[in-house]
């Protein structure tokens, strides 16, 4: 699956996209996030507080229980400041 | 029913005149303009860069913009967002709502601005006077209205 990264988790993490394959065991956005904070410091720094972060599977918003599956494309975001 | 996401300024006065034109049904126009201040929480702020998630921005533009169209009798609507560089004075965001009558044009108009804020996904990187950059925060009032998304539409804020 595709998972992008955007402002300061994307500067946590040092890219904005990339392709992982996770483990079955992860079915959820919550789970997910659990398993890409194993993927380096980096990732670990951006994803400390899950409280802090919001999510789009498929560019819908989504949350920490919403299912994930291989093809999606999951985004991880701070709260939004457009406008 | 339109939305731009784009880099380039724009210019009110013409989007009002493109967007109105031969419908003679319209009796009101309403506005907004967001433009970079040059203070925020007290501090100087030098310029800012906006960045959003392509693709998404636009497909969440249309769909507040559906949403406002099926909560008042629109003739016309138009929501312009731009992202990159931006310094103080500069326009950030044109939201114009036109309608037979001001209430509905007013009223959706405000609907859009306050509804953008919270559901299109766009991140400011504030750069100070001393030239250090920051992520601006969500305000308090932004992250309740966050607590909405998960909701069918139509049991939001501006009913």
């Amino acid at each position: 699956m595709k998972v992008l990264y955007f402002a300061w988790l994307r500067q946590h993490t040092g890219i904005g996209e990339e392709t992982v394959t996770p483990p079955p065991s992860v079915r959820d956005v919550a789970g997910l996030v659990e398993w890409l904070r194993t993927l380096g410091p980096g990732h670990a720094e951006a994803l400390r507080d899950p409280s802090a972060i919001r999510v789009a599977v498929n560019q819908e918003f989504a949350t920490a229980d919403a299912h994930v599956s291989q093809g999606d494309e999951i985004a991880l975001f701070p709260p939004m400041t457009g406008g | 029913m339109a939305v731009r996401v784009q880099r380039e300024d724009f210019d009110p006065g013409r989007e009002i005149e493109a967007l109105t034109a031969g419908d003679t049904a319209i009796g009101g126009v309403a506005s907004f303009i967001g433009l970079v201040r040059d203070i925020a929480g007290g501090e100087r702020v030098g310029a800012m860069t906006l960045e959003h998630y392509p693709g998404m921005t636009e497909k969440m533009l249309r769909e507040i913009e559906a949403e406002a169209g099926r909560r008042w009798p629109l003739q016309a609507s138009l929501i312009v967002h731009r992202y990159g560089r931006l310094e103080p004075g500069d326009r950030i965001v044109l939201v114009i709502t036109a309608s037979a009558h001001r209430d509905a044009a007013l009223e959706a108009c405000h609907f859009l601005i306050d509804w953008l804020k919270t559901k299109a996904p766009f991140w400011k990187l504030e750069e100070t006077g001393g030239g250090e950059k920051r992520w601006v925060d969500a305000r308090a009032d932004d992250d309740a209205a966050a607590g909405r998304w998960v909701r069918p539409a139509g049991k939001n804020a501006a009913e």
